[in-house]
C-alpha cells in the first residue's frame, strides 16, 4: 500500500469544456507524440499495421449520445479523457510498490516506471479507466500532465503547458492550479459550473469538466412573431414599401 | 510523508527544430519538426504560422508515423505482371524517365491531346498546370471536380471570391454563425479555432446538417435537413426575409447588381455604350453607369425604352422569391423541418443582421469616392462545403446561399464573411478556358478559367467537347475544374474520343477517389480486340503503396511531405488570412533514404527531355534542376514569381526580381511570408480604395478591380439564350431543355437528378459520407496511430431504421443503389436525419494496398459507399451517357445517392470483396516502439 500526501502545495490540473470539444483527436496524437518520445517508456502499438492495432494512449475521445429528457433531437457529447489526478486517488493507495504516486508539490500522480511491476492494480483501481499497460514494457502508463514539458527550462515559457492543451484546436482545455482560487481554471470552472466526474467514487479528482450549454432552445415562431411582421405579402406592394423605404435612406 | 522520486522536469526536447508545412490534409498548417539525432522526434504547430497560430490537429501531430510509414514506395517500378496484379520490377530513375519519354514525346509530336494528365489532391496546381500547357494537352486538371468546385465556382461567379480557401468569417466579431454541409474538414484547424473563439465569447451556432457529428455536435441549434434540399430551405429564408423586409437595401443598392437594369427582351444586363452596367440614378431619374460619382441606384429603378418597359434585378427577385412556393409551409415537408422553425431561423438571422450591428470607427473610401466615416457590422457569419456543394443541384444551391449572404449585407463587413487575399477577385478578370492544340507546341493559354458566355466553351470546330473530361461543354459550361471524376469513363468509352497515355499524381482512382470502383477497375484492366488495353499506358505517381498504384505501368515515386520542397503559392490555392496576404514553403527538413523524387522536380527534369519551351533554356538544357530552382526562378508575369515574400533584395513583397536566396530567407521566417492588409483596407474589400490600391501593389491585381456582386449571373442567361435558340454556338438538342432549366441566372431549386431517375419507393434513403477529423482520404489507414482511431466504418442507421429492419449493432445489411449493393457492418446513430444513412469516407481499403496486413479492419470490415455511385445517371433509353454531375458545374453528385436497407446474415466481411493486390512494399512491422535520439 503506498500513502497519499495529507495536503499538496498546488493542485495542477484541467479544465475540459465540452461544450466546446469537436472530437477531433488533436489531443490524443499530440499527446500520444509527446510521451512517446519523453517521460518514460514509449507508447507502444501492437499489431500496427495488422488485424488487431492496439496501442497505449494516456488520453482518448469518447463520444456518446444523450437524449434530452425535454425531448427534442438527440445530441453527440464528446468526451476526452485521462488521468483526473485525483485529491484522493485509488490507484495510489492500491500500489504494491510505490512505483504510483502523488507530487507533494503540484499534486500530479504519476507513476515510477523503476518500480512497478506491471501487476495492474492501478488500473483495476481506478474508476474512470484512466490507465493503461503498455503491452510491449509491461509497465503501467498514465498522463503525466505533462510533467516534463511544464517546467522544462528548454521549452519557451508559453510552451510550458500539457502537449494536448498547446495543441487543442477549439481551445476546449484548460491548464492551471486549483489550489489558487484566482487561477483561469478556477475562475473558468466556477463560471461555467465545472463539475467533478463521478464524484459518488469519492475520489475528489481535480480535473473539472465544463457541462454543454443547453442545445435547441430556439422555439419555433408563428407568423405574427414581432421580427416577423410582414410588410407585403406579394410582388407589387413590396415594391411601394421598397419605394417609401428608399427615400429615407 | 516519504521520500518521493526524482523527476528530470527539463529534459533536452530535440536537437533542432526546423519549421515547414503540414501535408496531412489540405489545410497547410505551419508546423516544428523536432529532430533528434537527424530524425523527426515530435511534430507541433508553428505558433507564429496565419493558419494554425500554433494548433495542430491528429493528422497533423501524427506526421511521424506518415514519415516513417511502411506504405512508402522505394523506387520506380516498371509493371511486370498483368495490370492490376501488383507485380512490378524496380528500375532506375533513368530507365523510368526513358521510358516515360518514350511513350510521351510521339504523343506531344503528332497529338498532344492523348496525353491526359491529371493531377489529384496536388497543392502545386500553378506549376503542374505550366507544365501541361507546355506540353500542349488540353487535359489537365485537378481534383476540384469531384470535390467542391460548385463551392468554389458559385462564390467566385456570385461575388469574386468563396469560403474556405478564399475567404473567412470574421470570428473575431460575429455574433452569429451557420453552417451547411459541413463535416469535419475544410478547412480543419482554422474552423475549430474559430468556433473555440466564437463559444469563449458565448455567440450561437446554427448547423445545418443531416448529421449530428464534429461541428453540428457542438452547435448551438442542429437543423437536420433532407439531403439536398439545403436550396429550397434556404429560398424560404430568403422569401421570410424579403417579405418581413429584413435586408440590407442600402448595401444592395450600393455593391450589388440588384439595381442594374434588365433587358426586357433579352434577360441580359443593360450597358451604355463602354459596356458600363446601367443603374437609374433616383436623383436623377435616368440611366446612368453604376460607378459613376454620386450615383444613387434605385432598387425600382424603371426605364421605359423603345416601347418596353425594364426593370432592375431586384424586382425580378421580390417577384420570384416572394411567390408562395418558397414559403415555409409550402417548403416544410421537402427540407423536413417544420415551417415554425424555418421561421424561427429567418427571425434570428434578421435579429442579429439588424439588431446587434455595430460600428467600427474606421473611415475608409469607396470606388465611387464616396468618404465613410465608419465600417457597419452585420455580425452573421456563414460558411458551407460539400454537403450542399455536391449535389446535381449544388451550384445553384451554393448560389442560393451566397444571395442570403448577400441580402442581409453580411459579406465584407465586420462581423460578417470576409475575403483572403488574393480574393476578392472578380469573375471576369480570371482566365478564360484555352484548348487549342498544336503538335509540338504547348497550348494557347491556362485550361481551367471561367467562361462567360459558349463562345468561351471549349469546343472543337465540330461542336463537339475539346477536353477528355467534357469540362467547359454544353453537358456542364461551368465546370471551373474540370472533371478529374469522368476522365477514365470518358477515355475508355472513346468519348468524345481515346486517348494514349493517362498520367495522374496523387488520385486514387482505382479506389477512393472514383464513382464505380469497380466499373473503373475493370477499364482500367480491359483490353480491346487487338489484345492491348483499352487505355494503352498508365504513369502513376505517389508517394505510397495506394490502391491505384496496381493499376499503372510505370511508377514514379514521389516523397514525403518532410522531404521535400513545395510552396503555397498565391498563384494556386493561398493560406492568406482576412488580414494578410501570405504563402509559405516545404522544404526537406529529413532527406529520403528511399530512390525516391520529388514529383515536380521530376516533371523539371522531364519536361527539360521532352524539350518544353517553359522547361529549357535558349540552348535547350535543363531550364530548372528541380523544383526548389523553379519556386525561386519561375517568373509568371514581371516581378511575379510563385513566392511573393523576400524578392529581390529579400525586402520586396509581391513584386520583385528574384532572389536566388529566397527560400534560405522562408527558411529563417519560419517557412512561411505574411503581410498585413493596411487597416482602412480590412472590410468593404471588392469596393474599398485603400484595399484596392494594395492589392495593386501587391501584385494581385493589374490595376484595380472594384465590381459589384452579381446576384443575377449574366453569364448563365447567356447560356439559356442559346439553348432558346440565339446565337451562333448552339447546344445539342437533348441538352436544350435541360440547359433553360438549370442555367437560371437567379438562384433555384430543383430536385436532385437520382431522385428524378429512381423508384422513391424502392430507395427510399440518403445514403451520405463524410471525412473524419483525423483522417484525410484514404491516407491516414497507413498511419498506426490514425488508424487506430478510424480503422472501422460502420454504416450509421438512424434509430427508426434500426427498428424498422429489426437490426441491433454490429449487425449487417445489404445496401442497395440502383447502380448496385454492398453489404456492410451497421451501427445505430439517433443525432441523424431519419432517413438518411452514412459512414466515414475512405476507411475501407482494398487487400494488400497500404502496407497492411490482408486481414486489417479497413479491408474485412470497412467500406467504400463509391461501389453504389455511378459516374453515370441511370439510362434514360436514349443511349447517351449523362454524366452524375452538376449541369452548370459538372461537379460529382456523390450526395444525391438514394438506397435501401435490408438485414443479411453475417458474411465473412464486407461486400464486395475484391482479390488481394501483392505488395510492392512488403507489409509493416507488428509492433511499433518509436522512440528516436538517445
Amino acid at each position: 500500500m503506498t500513502e497519499l500526501p495529507s495536503r499538496t502545495n498546488r493542485k495542477l490540473g484541467l479544465v475540459i469544456d465540452l461544450d466546446t470539444c469537436v472530437g477531433c483527436h488533436a489531443c490524443v496524437i499530440s499527446c500520444k507524440g509527446w510521451n512517446t518520445e519523453n517521460y518514460g517508456a514509449p507508447l507502444s502499438d501492437q499489431s500496427a499495421y495488422g488485424a488487431n492495432p492496439s496501442g497505449t494512449f494516456l488520453n482518448r475521445v469518447h463520444s456518446y449520445e444523450i437524449m434530452p429528457e425535454s425531448g427534442g433531437a438527440a445530441q453527440l457529447i464528446h468526451f476526452p479523457k485521462s488521468c483526473l489526478h485525483c485529491e484522493d486517488a485509488p490507484c495510489v493507495t492500491v500500489c504494491p510498490t510505490g512505483a504510483s504516486y502523488k507530487r507533494v508539490d503540484d499534486g500530479i500522480v504519476l507513476v515510477n516506471e523503476n518500480d512497478c511491476i506491471g501487476c495492474g492494480l492501478c488500473a483495476w483501481a481506478c474508476p474512470y479507466g484512466a490507465r493503461e499497460m503498455d503491452a510491449a514494457e509491461g509497465v503501467m502508463k498514465k498522463c503525466t500532465l505533462c510533467v516534463d514539458r511544464i517546467y522544462n527550462d528548454n521549452l519557451p515559457e508559453e510552451d510550458r503547458v500539457p502537449a494536448c492543451v498547446r495543441t487543442c484546436p477549439a481551445g476546449a482545455r484548460h491548464f492551471g492550479d486549483f489550489a489558487d482560487p484566482d487561477s483561469n481554471v478556477s475562475r473558468l470552472s466556477a463560471e461555467r459550473g465545472g463539475f467533478d466526474l463521478m464524484p459518488e467514487q469519492g475520489t475528489k479528482p481535480v480535473n473539472k469538466y465544463l457541462p454543454p450549454r443547453p442545445k435547441d432552445t430556439m422555439e419555433e415562431v408563428d407568423i405574427l412573431a414581432p421580427l416577423l411582421t410582414p410588410i407585403a405579402e406579394e410582388p407589387v406592394g413590396f415594391m411601394a414599401w421598397l419605394d417609401k423605404t428608399l427615400e429615407k435612406i | 510523508m516519504k521520500y518521493q522520486p526524482y523527476v528530470d522536469t527539463s529534459p533536452k526536447v530535440s536537437d533542432e527544430i526546423r519549421k515547414t508545412t503540414c501535408y496531412m490534409c489540405a489545410c497547410r498548417c505551419g508546423i516544428n519538426v523536432h529532430l533528434k539525432d537527424g530524425q523527426v522526434a515530435y511534430i507541433e504547430g508553428n505558433r507564429d504560422h496565419p493558419v494554425n497560430q500554433g494548433v495542430l490537429c491528429a493528422k497533423g501531430s501524427a506526421g511521424i508515423m506518415q514519415v516513417n510509414a511502411p506504405s512508402r514506395l522505394r523506387a520506380p517500378l516498371k509493371r511486370v505482371g498483368p495490370r492490376g496484379s501488383g507485380e512490378f520490377e524496380e528500375i532506375s530513375w533513368e530507365d523510368a524517365l526513358s521510358l516515360a519519354v518514350s511513350w510521351l514525346k510521339p504523343i506531344r509530336d503528332e497529338n498532344p491531346e492523348k496525353l491526359a494528365f491529371f493531377t489529384g489532391r496536388d497543392q502545386s496546381q500553378s506549376f503542374t498546370s505550366f507544365w501541361a500547357q507546355n506540353f500542349g494537352t488540353p487535359n489537365y486538371a485537378a481534383h476540384g471536380g469531384f470535390c467542391s468546385v460548385n463551392m468554389a465556382a458559385a462564390g467566385i461567379y456570385t461575388m469574386g471570391g468563396a469560403f474556405w480557401e478564399f475567404g473567412q468569417p470574421d470570428w473575431d466579431h460575429t455574433k452569429l454563425f451557420m453552417i451547411f454541409g459541413v463535416a469535419e474538414d475544410h478547412d480543419s484547424n482554422p474552423i475549430k479555432m474559430g468556433i473555440g473563439k466564437i463559444k469563449a465569447r458565448g455567440a450561437k451556432i446554427i448547423g445545418v446538417n443531416p448529421i449530428r457529428t464534429g461541428y453540428n455536435a457542438v452547435a448551438d441549434e442542429w437543423v437536420g435537413i433532407t439531403p439536398g434540399t439545403d436550396g429550397l430551405f434556404i429560398l424560404s429564408l430568403i422569401h421570410e426575409l424579403l417579405k418581413v423586409g429584413k435586408i440590407d437595401l442600402h448595401y444592395l443598392a450600393q455593391y450589388t447588381n440588384a439595381p442594374v437594369l434588365i433587358d426586357a427582351e433579352t434577360g441580359l444586363l443593360m450597358r451604355d455604350k463602354e459596356g458600363k452596367l446601367l443603374v437609374m440614378d433616383r436623383l436623377k431619374g435616368e440611366p446612368v453607369p453604376f460607378d459613376q460619382s454620386g450615383v444613387k441606384p434605385d432598387l425600382n429603378g424603371i426605364l421605359q425604352r423603345d416601347g418596353k418597359t425594364h426593370h432592375t434585378v431586384f424586382h425580378a427577385m421580390v417577384h420570384r422569391y416572394l411567390s408562395t412556393d418558397y414559403a415555409p409551409e409550402a417548403v416544410s415537408d421537402r427540407v423536413g423541418i417544420p415551417a415554425g422553425r424555418i421561421r424561427a431561423i429567418a427571425a434570428e438571422l434578421a435579429r442579429v443582421a439588424f439588431e446587434e450591428a455595430f460600428e467600427i470607427d474606421q473611415e475608409w473610401t469607396d470606388f465611387r469616392g464616396e468618404v465613410h466615416s465608419k465600417m457597419t457590422a452585420r455580425p452573421v457569419s456563414m460558411h458551407a462545403m460539400r454537403g450542399i456543394s455536391a449535389h446535381s443541384n449544388g451550384f445553384q444551391t451554393c448560389r442560393a446561399l451566397h444571395v442570403l449572404q448577400i441580402l442581409l449585407g453580411t459579406v465584407e463587413v465586420p462581423g460578417g464573411f470576409r475575403f483572403k487575399p488574393p480574393y476578392p477577385k472578380p469573375a471576369e478578370i480570371h482566365p478564360k478556358p484555352h484548348c487549342k492544340v498544336t503538335p509540338g507546341a504547348p497550348l494557347d493559354g491556362p485550361h481551367l478559367g471561367f467562361v462567360h458566355g459558349p463562345e468561351d466553351l471549349a469546343l472543337k470546330k465540330d461542336g463537339t467537347p475539346a477536353r477528355i473530361d467534357k469540362a467547359f461543354s454544353w453537358e456542364n459550361p461551368m465546370s471551373a475544374h474540370g472533371l478529374m471524376h469522368m476522365v477514365i469513363s470518358n477515355a475508355y468509352a472513346g468519348d468524345p474520343y481515346k486517348i494514349d497515355t493517362l498520367f495522374m499524381y496523387m488520385a486514387n482512382m482505382s479506389w477512393n477517389s472514383s464513382m464505380n470502383t469497380k466499373g473503373v477497375i475493370d477499364m482500367l484492366t480491359d483490353k480491346d480486340e487487338s489484345g492491348e488495353y483499352v487505355i494503352p499506358r498508365i504513369i502513376y505517381s505517389d508517394a505510397y503503396s495506394s490502391e491505384m498504384v496496381a493499376y499503372a505501368d510505370l511508377i514514379l515515386p514521389d516523397t514525403t511531405y518532410l522531404e521535400r520542397h513545395d510552396c503555397i503559392s498565391l498563384l494556386d490555392r493561398p493560406i492568406c488570412e482576412a488580414d494578410a496576404a501570405a504563402d509559405a514553403i516545404r522544404w526537406p527538413v529529413i532527406e529520403p533514404d528511399r530512390n525516391v523524387r520529388g514529383f515536380q522536380s521530376v516533371l523539371c527534369d522531364l519536361g527539360a527531355r521532352l524539350n518544353l519551351r517553359g522547361f529549357v533554356n535558349a540552348d535547350g538544357t535543363q531550364k530548372y534542376m528541380d523544383y526548389a530552382d523553379y519556386i525561386v526562378n519561375h517568373i509568371r508575369k514581371p516581378g511575379i514569381g510563385p513566392l511573393a515574400g523576400f524578392r529581390g533584395d529579400g525586402t520586396a513583397s509581391g513584386r520583385g526580381d528574384v532572389n536566388p536566396e529566397q527560400l534560405d530567407r522562408y527558411i529563417e521566417n519560419g517557412g512561411f511570408f505574411v503581410e498585413h492588409v493596411p487597416e482602412e483596407a480590412r472590410y468593404y474589400k471588392p469596393w474599398n480604395a485603400a484595399y484596392q490600391d494594395w492589392a495593386v501593389t501587391m501584385g494581385l491585381y493589374d490595376s484595380p478591380q472594384p465590381y459589384l456582386f452579381h446576384l443575377y449571373v449574366e453569364p448563365m442567361r447567356k447560356f439559356q439564350r442559346a439553348a432558346e435558340g440565339h446565337g451562333d454556338r448552339q447546344p445539342p438538342e437533348h441538352l436544350r431543355a435541360r440547359i433553360k432549366e438549370t442555367l437560371d441566372p437567379l438562384p433555384i431549386w430543383y430536385p436532385p437528378f437520382e431522385e428524378g431517375a429512381v423508384d422513391k419507393e424502392l430507395f427510399p434513403l440518403h445514403a451520405l459520407t463524410q471525412r473524419p477529423m483525423a483522417m484525410y482520404h484514404s491516407w491516414g489507414t497507413q498511419n498506426a496511430w490514425l488508424r487506430q482511431i478510424h480503422g472501422l466504418n460502420p454504416l450509421y442507421l438512424p434509430s427508426k431504421q434500426m427498428r424498422e429492419h429489426g437490426l441491433k449493432d454490429g449487425d449487417w445489411a445489404k445496401v442497395t443503389s440502383a447502380h448496385g449493393n454492398i453489404v456492410v457492418p451497421v451501427a445505430e446513430m439517433a443525432a441523424l436525419n431519419e432517413n438518411t444513412v452514412w459512414t466515414w469516407n475512405a476507411i475501407g481499403k482494398r487487400k494488400g494496398a497500404w502496407a497492411l496486413d490482408e486481414n486489417a479492419p479497413e479491408a474485412t470490415k470497412g467500406f467504400l459507399l463509391n461501389h453504389l455511385i455511378h459516374e453515370l445517371q441511370p439510362p434514360k433509353g436514349d443511349g447517351l451517357r449523362w454524366a452524375n454531375s452538376d449541369p452548370v458545374t459538372g461537379q460529382a453528385a456523390w450526395f444525391d445517392l438514394r438506397v435501401r436497407i435490408e438485414k443479411v446474415p453475417p458474411p465473412k466481411g464486407s461486400q464486395p470483396n475484391f482479390a488481394a493486390l501483392k505488395s510492392p512494399v512488403g507489409k509493416g512491422p507488428s509492433e511499433l516502439k518509436w522512440k528516436v535520439g538517445s
